[in-house]
């Protein structure tokens, strides 16, 4: 295991489609322990780049390294170090939820003694330790969000990607979600995590701001809001750094 | 590696098991088409109802009436007393032939003349038409004999101071007997031959559709990102519908012999590894299907072109020794083929190793082929 450098780097990342270019030439470093998040309008890349991250897509030119391994060549050492949550619910809604937690353990490979401990961790975090043996598609959806964090990290990932994981999801149950992330956050985990809500944005401790493929702004949020004078909130940030992309021709 | 197949496995059985739709699929065709071939289907032409013109009405055209009448194929259910009578029975369908006698029948034969009696068949179903024509071609044969005994006997009868001596005449009596399928049931043929058409139809869609299903629901994308190995999640996904499969050769073979009473004269074993073979053919086809397919309405689709023409030339309904030359040649590459082949040789003719081991290695080496080509087909990646 690499102990030093960044969770995430990338470089120069493109990914074409035919001629869309889904990520164009996208630049950053994402440290350890933080919790670094992609904000941008859908249809932006932000998908497309944690897909090629976690290994699902392969880069067109360019390279990324996660937890220092490369994504394009060792995209096997990658899968182990990292979970993924999708926007889109991917859990299996005909088994109960111990039996996904438990089909995931064991997909996962986790030790068999960590097993039990895991679950239960995972159980108590996403508050269903009362509806273990419901069947998942009776669960609300915030319930399910959680469950599906709960999956994805049993075995115990030092990176973390959740691609919109709060989206059609209620306030309230949105709240509880980052809690959640923060938690992690403490304990050391790396959480890379794209939205589309703004006020999401603010709890990151770094963003960039994509649009069209390319990152157009990247730094804390108050670093963000400072450069935009006083009183700008997030939501005035995002709209003045697309219009200043516009305007250089993008 | 065990472990990971084993937790796929055991989600497979357990989505599979829970969904009532699928679990019908495991069970109500199987048996529906089971019983459908062993009792409906009936390609055995019995009971013809057959209708009776006599422009003669002489002392032979009764009697070949009566020859008639006494044949099991034939009941005379209407009589005609004019053409055009006849022609409404068969246009009607109250008969399926008429046999027309002309006028002069009786007459002719009397003077040693040819006799012509006319055998008028509805040939809308030709194979049934050919069958009808050959029984009452028959009967009429029978006839044909005893006419043409009496006038010989007739001849060389001499007489003698103690009395007539009958002489003997020469003649060659066919002796007809039906080996592997004595009393030419279809039901015999049918009945084993759904053991192909169910496990091709349960294996090939159920692998198919349970991967695209997670396609479409993102798990896929899910399964994807875990350090799984392609070949283990390709195990996973095919071990639990072989052995479904297989449970639908136990139950096929149940009912066969159970409720029609086919004969299994071979070895059972023989033909559950034939079954393990076939299998790799129909999971890699499922497994195909499933890598160009992003739906389940697609790899419905799919599975459906994929099932009916290699159906059509597995030799269930139409025998392969028909077809055109160069179709013949095709069916060289269907692994449905070779199963028939292997089942109506277990169950029918008792026959082994030593006679069907070309089958079971065109099998073995098609089955590989098949599923090692889906397999390197099968990436991690969405791309």
């Amino acid at each position: 295991m690499p102990p030093d450098g960044n969770a995430v780097e990338i470089r120069n990342l493109v990914k074409r489609f035919g001629e869309f270019v889904a990520v164009d030439h996208v630049t950053l470093d994402v440290g350890r322990g933080e919790i670094f998040g992609f904000l941008g309008p859908n249809g932006a890349g932000k998908s497309t780049t944690i897909r090629i991250l976690c290994g699902l897509l392969a880069p067109t030119s360019g390279s990324a390294q996660v937890h220092g391994y490369d994504v394009a060549a060792q995209s096997e050492q990658v899968k182990q170090s990292i979970g993924y949550m999708s926007q889109k619910f991917s859990l299996y809604d005909d088994l109960t939820v111990e039996e996904n937690l438990d089909f995931f353990s064991g997909i996962y490979g986790v030790p068999h003694e960590l097993r039990a401990e895991r679950k239960a961790f995972a159980l108590r975090m996403a508050g269903l330790e009362d509806e273990r043996a419901s069947m998942t598609r009776l669960l609300a959806g915030g319930w399910k969000q959680r469950l599906a964090l709960g999956c994805a990290i049993l075995h115990q990932p030092p990176i973390l990607f959740l691609d919109e994981p709060t989206s059609g999801v209620d306030p309230m149950a949105r709240r509880q979600f980052w809690d959640l992330i923060y938690a992690m956050a403490e304990q050391g985990t790396t959480v890379f995590v794209s939205t589309h809500y703004m006020e999401e944005a603010e709890y990151c401790h770094r963003l960039a701001l994509m649009y069209k493929g390319r990152t157009i702004a990247l730094g804390a949020p108050s670093e963000l809001k400072a450069e935009h004078g006083d009183g700008a909130t997030m939501n005035d940030v995002f709209i003045a750094s697309i219009e200043r992309a516009e305007e250089e021709g993008l | 590696m065990w472990e990971r197949i084993l937790q796929i496995v055991r989600k497979e059985f357990r989505q599979t098991l829970r969904e009532p739709r699928l679990r019908t699929m495991l069970i109500m065709p199987p048996l529906i088409q089971t019983i459908i071939f062993g009792f409906a289907v009936n390609l055995d032409v019995e009971h013809v109802k057959l209708g009776w013109m006599d422009l003669d009405r002489g002392v032979e055209s009764v009697e070949l009436r009566r020859h008639f009448q006494g044949s099991p194929t034939f009941t005379i259910t209407h009589e005609a007393g004019s053409e055009a009578e006849a022609q409404a029975l068969l246009d009607r369908g109250d008969v399926q032939a008429i046999v027309r006698i002309a006028p002069g029948f009786s007459r002719d034969i009397g003077s040693g003349k040819q006799a012509q009696a006319q055998v008028l068949l509805d040939g809308t179903n030709s194979n049934t038409a050919a069958i009808m024509g050959n029984y009452a071609t028959a009967v009429i044969a029978t006839r044909n004999r005893e006419l043409l005994g009496e006038r010989q006997r007739e001849k060389l009868v001499d007489r003698t101071a103690a009395g007539p001596i009958l002489l003997k005449i020469p003649g060659v009596e066919p002796e007809r007997r039906v080996w592997f399928n004595p009393d030419l049931k279809s039901r015999n043929y049918f009945v084993p031959g759904i053991i192909v058409n169910i496990i091709t139809l349960v294996t090939l869609m159920l692998t198919a559709l349970s991967i695209v299903r997670e396609k479409e629901i993102g798990t896929m994308e899910q399964i994807m990102v875990t350090p799984i190995r392609p070949m283990e999640l390709i195990l996973g996904k095919t071990i639990p519908f072989a052995i479904m499969g297989m449970f639908d050769l136990l139950l096929i073979t149940g009912v066969a012999l159970a409720v029609f009473h086919v004969p299994l004269r071979g070895s059972f074993a023989l033909l559950v590894f034939a079954g393990a073979l076939f299998l790799l053919s129909t999971l890699g086809a499922g497994l195909f299907m499933s890598t160009i397919s992003e739906t389940q309405q697609q790899a419905m689709m799919a599975s459906f072109f994929f099932f009916q023409p290699t159906f059509m030339l597995s030799g269930f309904s139409f025998p392969i020794a028909n077809m055109p030359t160069l179709v013949q040649w095709v069916t060289y590459l269907n692994p449905l083929r070779y199963f028939m082949d292997i089942v109506r040789g277990v169950f029918l003719k008792g026959v082994g190793i030593e006679v069907l081991w070309p089958q079971l290695l065109a099998l073995a080496v098609m089955g590989t082929i098949i599923l090692l080509s889906s397999a390197l087909r099968f990436h991690k990646r969405l791309d």
